[in-house]
C-alpha cells in the first residue's frame, strides 16, 4: 500500500476511534485511550532507532521529559509573559504567548530532536552498547539538571492548569478531548513516519546497520549520518509525545516524570509486538497500554509493573520477534512459503 | 586560592573511601562486561539484593552485614551461573545478543526494582554494625568507620580476584576466552563453562557490594539506577577488564564525586558520573590504562 | 607508465602487541590483475580491512585514483570506487538474498538519486548479478538458506554490485568446486576486461596462477615478494613460508 494512502488510512480510523469514543460520552475513556496513544507514539518512535537499526535506547523518559518540560518553561513564560518577555526582542514575541498545544508540540520536538541529535553525535560512532549506556546516563543528568532548576519547580513540582475547552470549528470540545485528538494525530504521523521509512531506501539502510554494520559500511551505507537521523527522529516524537503531558496531568514532577513506566514500556512494547515493522508497537502499545489501565485499577500499579518486565524477559528469551514474528511462523508452518 | 586544607583533605580523604566502595560496585562488571562481553545493566539490581539480603539477615540474627554476604557467596554465585545458562541458550548461541541480550537483562533489572518494591515497600532499610557510627580522626582529617570497612574490605577483594585470574588456571582461562575462544577449545577447555563460572563470580561480588552499600547508606530499590552509569564509566575508563584500572577510575570518579557533593552540593553527584561516562566515551574509549 | 590506482606506502598494523603488518608497499595499476597469497595469518586480510576503511592502520598512507584515503571512512571509499567481498560472509540476514545487493545499488551507484527507489530496474540489476554467480534460483530466499558455499557468492555479487573501480575478492573461491571456480574466473576475468582492476586473494594456486598478472606475497605481515608469478612462485623464501624448513 502507497504511503499515503497508509496515512488516510491511519487518520481515518482515527477518526472513527474519536467519535465512538464521543458517543460513548465517558471522559474516562479519553483519559485512558490518551495513555495509550501515547504509548503507541513512544513504542513507534523507539523501534525506528532500536527495532530498525538494533541501537537500544533505554533512556526515552529523558526525551519524554525534555517535552513536557519545555512545555512547563514555555507555559510559565506564557502565563508571565510581561515578565519573563521584556526588551525589545521579549515584546516581539509577547503576543504569541501563550501558545497553544501543537505549537507546543512541535517546539519540543525540535528541541528533543537536537538533543538528541547532540548525543547521538557524541556516542554512536561506538558501539550499540555504549549508546545503551549513554542513554541511561542522559537520563539521570537530565533528571539532575531538572530537580536543579528551579524554573520549573525543580523537585518539588509545578503546577499546570488547563483550560476549561476549546471551540474547535464550531465543536464545544472538552479539554481532555482535545489533548486526545492531538494525541491521536501524533500517533497517526508516527506511525505513517515509521511505515514510510520501512519501504524506503533508508529503511533499507537501516536493516543493514542492525544486521551488520561493518558490511554495511563496505556497501557503501554511511551508517553514521543515518544512526543520526534516526536518532533525531525517535528523539523527536519521543519529546513530542511528552509536550501535552503536563496539560493531561495538571501536576509535574521528576520522579513520576523520568520514572520507570516510560523506560520499560517503550522497550516492552515493541519488542513484544515486534521489532520488525510499523504494527509491532502498534499492537504492542494498545495490547500492554490496555492491559495495564485495566491492572492499575484492579490490581496495583507495582504489580502491573512486574507483569510488564516478566512479560518482556518471556518474550525476549522465547518469542524474538515478538507478536508478528508468531503470527508470521504460524502463518509459515500452515504452508503458506 | 582560599579553600581551607582540611575540607579539601576532607574532600579527598571521603572520596577515596568512596571510591574503594566504588571499586568492588565495578569489578563485576569488569569480569562481566569488560572481560566476557556481556552487557549485564541488571548488576546494580544484583547489588541492591544483595544490600537487602545482607539487611534481612542482619535484622534477624544480628549477624555482620559482611559476614552475612560471605555466607550468601554462592547463593549469588549460582544465581549468576543459572542467569548465563538462560543468555547463552537464548542469545549468545544465536548471535543475538546486540538488542536482545540488552534487553533482557534490562527486563532483569525491573523485574528486580520492582519485586523488592512489592516485597520490601519504598522505605530506606538500614544495618546496625559496630562500626557504623564511630569516627577515627587522624589531625583534622575524618575517617568514618562506615567507609573505611568497606572500602578496606572491598580492596582485599578485589586483590584476591585479580589474584585469581593472574594465578589460578580456572583465572587465566578466564583471561583467555576474553581474547580467544578458539585456542581455549584446542585447549580442551569447554569456554562455556569457564563463561558460566566467571559470571557466577561476577554476580558473587554482587553479594559484597551490596552488603558495603548498605553500610555506606541507607538502601531502598530504586538506589540501583544511579550505579549503572557509574559501574559503566569506571569500567570504561579503567580499560575494560583491568582490574586494577577499574580501582584507579574507581578512585578518581570517587574523588571528583566527592569534591563536587563538598563544593556544590549532593544533589550533583549522580551528573558527575554520568558526565564522566560521557566523556570518556566522546573522547577515549579505550580507557585509561588502554586496551 | 600510468599512475598506480591503488598505492599503499609503508602500511603497519599492530594489534595490542602483534604486529600484523608492518612495512607493506604495494602499487596496483589500473586494469591489472594482482593475486595476493601467503599463509593463513600471514595479514592479508588485516591489509584488506585497511585499505577499505574497516580498520584503522597506525602507519602509512593509502592513496587511491590519486586521493589519500586516510581517516576516511568505509563508505566513502567504496563510493570512491572501491569495493570488497569479505573472507567470512557476513551478509544481512534478515534481508532476502537479493535484497542484500539491492543495498550498494542504493547507496553507492544509485546514491546520487532523489528516487528513493525504482523498484523495478533495481529488481532487475539484482537478478542479472545473481545469475552472475549463480544464485538467482535463490533470488527470494534468506541468506540463512544458503550454504556456505552459495554465501561466498552472495559475497561477491555484493562487492560487484557497487560497481567498483578496484574489486577486491577475499577467498571469494574457498570450498567451491573445479567448474565452479572456472565460472568465477571466468566472471572475474570479463570484469577485468570491462577495465575494472582485481586483487585475488587466494589459497587455490592453480586459479591464482592462472589469473594473476602479477603475484605479492605476504608472510607474518611483510611483503616478501612481488613480481611475475613463475619468478615469485620460485622464490626460496616463498617456498620456504608454505613448505616448511
Amino acid at each position: 500500500m502507497r504511503p499515503w494512502k497508509f496515512s488516510l488510512l491511519t487518520l481515518a480510523a482515527g477518526a472513527v476511534v474519536f467519535a465512538l469514543a464521543l458517543a460513548a460520552r465517558s471522559d474516562y475513556l479519553f483519559f485512558a485511550g490518551y495513555v495509550v496513544l501515547q504509548f503507541i507514539v513512544l513504542a513507534t518512535a523507539w523501534n525506528i532507532l532500536g527495532g530498525y537499526c538494533g541501537y537500544v535506547n533505554f533512556g526515552t523518559a529523558a526525551f519524554f521529559a525534555i517535552g513536557t518540560y519545555t512545555t512547563v518553561a514555555l507555559h510559565k513564560i506564557g502565563t508571565n509573559s510581561g515578565r519573563y518577555l521584556s526588551g525589545t526582542a521579549g515584546e516581539l514575541l509577547q503576543p504569541l504567548f501563550p501558545l497553544s498545544v501543537p505549537t507546543l508540540v512541535i517546539l519540543s520536538g525540535v528541541v528533543a530532536g537536537v538533543i538528541g541529535l547532540g548525543m547521538g553525535y557524541l556516542t554512536l560512532r561506538l558501539r550499540g552498547v555504549f549508546f545503551a549506556i549513554a542513554t541511561l546516563a542522559l537520563a539521570v543528568v537530565l533528571q539532575t539538571l531538572v530537580i536543579n532548576w528551579d524554573f520549573v519547580g525543580g523537585s518539588r513540582g509545578a503546577y499546570i492548569i488547563r483550560d476549561e475547552g476549546l471551540a474547535v470549528a464550531g465543536f464545544k470540545l472538552g479539554y481532555i478531548q482535545y489533548l486526545f485528538a492531538i494525541m491521536l494525530l501524533l500517533a497517526a504521523v508516527a506511525l505513517s513516519v515509521a511505515r514510510l521509512i520501512e519501504g524506503s531506501r533508508l529503511g533499507y539502510g537501516f536493516a543493514t546497520i542492525r544486521d551488520d554494520e561493518t558490511a554495511a559500511e563496505a556497501a557503501g551505507v554511511p551508517t553514521l549520518r543515518l544512526k543520526l537521523i534516526a536518532t533525531t527522529i525517535s528523539g523527536a516524537f519521543m519529546g513530542m509525545a511528552g509536550a501535552p503531558y503536563p496539560y493531561y496531568i495538571g501536576y509535574v514532577e521528576p520522579a513520576g516524570t523520568f520514572g520507570l513506566p516510560y523506560a520499560v514500556n517503550s522497550v516492552a512494547m515493541p519488542m513484544i509486538g515486534g521489532t520488525t515493522s510499523w504494527a509491532g508497537p502498534l499492537i504492542g502499545a494498545m495490547l500492554l497500554g490496555s492491559m495495564q489501565q485495566i491492572a492499575t485499577v484492579t490490581i496495583s500499579s507495582a504489580v502491573n509493573l512486574l507483569l510488564v518486565g516478566v512479560l518482556l524477559v518471556v518474550f525476549v528469551v522465547i518469542a524474538p520477534n515478538g507478536i508478528i514474528g508468531l503470527v508470521l511462523d504460524w502463518r509459515r508452518s500452515r504452508g503458506k512459503p | 586560592m582560599g579553600i581551607p586544607l582540611d575540607l579539601l583533605s576532607n574532600a579527598i580523604v571521603a572520596g577515596l573511601l568512596l571510591g574503594g566502595f566504588y571499586a568492588a560496585v565495578t569489578v563485576g562488571i569488569s569480569i562481566s562486561f569488560g572481560m566476557l562481553d556481556i552487557v549485564n545493566i541488571a548488576h546494580p539490581a544484583f547489588i541492591i539484593l544483595g544490600s537487602y539480603v545482607a539487611y534481612i539477615i542482619n535484622a534477624t540474627t544480628g549477624a555482620d552485614p559482611i559476614a552475612a554476604a560471605v555466607v550468601m557467596l554462592p547463593v549469588f554465585y549460582f544465581l549468576g551461573t543459572g542467569i548465563y545458562q538462560v543468555y547463552y541458550a537464548a542469545f549468545e548461541r544465536r548471535g543475538q545478543e546486540a538488542l536482545r541480550g540488552l534487553a533482557f537483562f534490562f527486563g532483569l533489572l525491573f523485574i528486580t526494582e520492582v519485586g523488592l518494591i512489592l516485597a520490601f515497600g519504598v522505605d530506606y532499610r538500614y544495618v546496625e554494625a559496630r562500626y557504623i557510627g564511630p569516627t577515627w580522626r587522624l589531625g583534622f582529617v575524618d575517617l568514618p568507620l562506615r567507609m573505611l570497612v568497606p572500602c578496606i574490605v572491598s580492596l582485599l577483594m578485589v586483590l584476591g580476584l585479580q589474584l585469581l585470574l593472574a594465578k589460578s588456571f580456572v583465572g587465566r582461562a578466564v583471561q583467555a576466552v576474553a581474547q580467544d575462544q578458539l585456542a581455549l577449545q584446542l585447549l580442551a577447555v569447554d569456554p562455556i563453562r569457564i563463561k558460566r563460572m566467571a559470571f557466577g563470580v561476577s554476580i558473587a561480588t554482587a553479594a559484597l557490594a551490596g552488603a558495603f552499600l548498605i553500610i555506606i547508606q541507607p538502601v531502598e530499590p530504586s538506589v540501583g539506577r544511579e550505579y549503572i552509569g557509574r559501574v559503566f564509566a569506571i569500567c570504561v575508563l579503567g580499560g575494560m577488564g583491568s582490574l586494577p584500572g577499574a580501582v584507579i577510575a574507581a578512585m578518581l570518579l570517587g574523588v571528583v564525586e566527592s569534591f563536587t557533593a563538598t563544593f556544590y552540593g549532593p544533589s550533583w553527584a549522580p551528573a558527575v558520573s554520568f558526565g564522566f561516562l560521557l566523556a570518556t566515551l566522546a573522547v577515549r574509549p579505550a580507557g585509561i590504562l588502554g586496551r | 607508465m600510468t599512475a598506480p590506482l591503488l598505492e599503499v606506502k609503508g602500511l603497519a598494523k599492530r594489534f595490542g602487541g602483534f604486529v600484523a603488518l608492518e612495512g607493506i608497499d604495494l602499487d596496483v595499476a589500473p586494469g591489472e590483475r594482482l593475486g595476493l597469497i601467503g599463509p593463513n595469518g600471514s595479514g592479508k586480510s588485516t591489509l584488506v580491512n585497511c585499505v577499505c576503511g574497516t580498520l584503522y592502520n597506525e602507519m602509512g598512507t593509502v592513496r587511491f585514483a590519486g586521493q589519500a584515503l586516510d581517516g576516511l571512512p568505509a563508505h566513502q571509499r567504496t563510493h570512491m570506487g572501491l569495493a570488497r567481498s569479505f573472507q567470512l560472509p557476513r551478509p544481512f540476514v534478515s534481508l532476502s538474498v537479493a535484497d542484500n545487493l539491492r543495498v550498494p545499488l542504493l547507496y553507492t551507484v544509485r546514491r546520487r538519486s532523489l528516487l528513493i527507489s525504482s523498484p523495478a530496474d533495481l529488481d532487475e540489476r539484482c537478478f542479472e548479478l545473481l545469475q552472475q554467480v549463480g544464485l538467482d534460483g535463490k533470488a527470494r530466499r534468506r541468506p540463512s538458506d544458503l550454504t556456505q558455499v552459495e554465501m561466498r557468492k552472495l559475497e561477491l555479487a555484493r562487492a560487484i554490485a557497487a560497481e567498483p573501480k578496484l574489486l577486491i575478492a577475499d577467498e571469494a573461491m574457498a570450498g567451491l568446486s573445479h567448474s565452479e571456480i572456472e565460472d568465477i574466473i571466468a566472471l572475474l576475468m570479463r570484469l577485468n576486461a570491462q577495465g575494472i582492476t582485481i586483487i585475488l586473494i587466494e589459497h587455490i594456486m592453480r586459479a591464482v596462477m592462472s589469473f594473476s598478472q602479477r603475484l605479492a606475497v605476504l608472510v607474518s605481515g611483510r611483503k616478501v615478494a612481488d613480481g611475475k608469478p613463475e619468478d615469485v612462485v620460485n622464490n626460496p623464501e616463498v617456498v620456504r613460508a608454505y613448505l616448511g624448513q
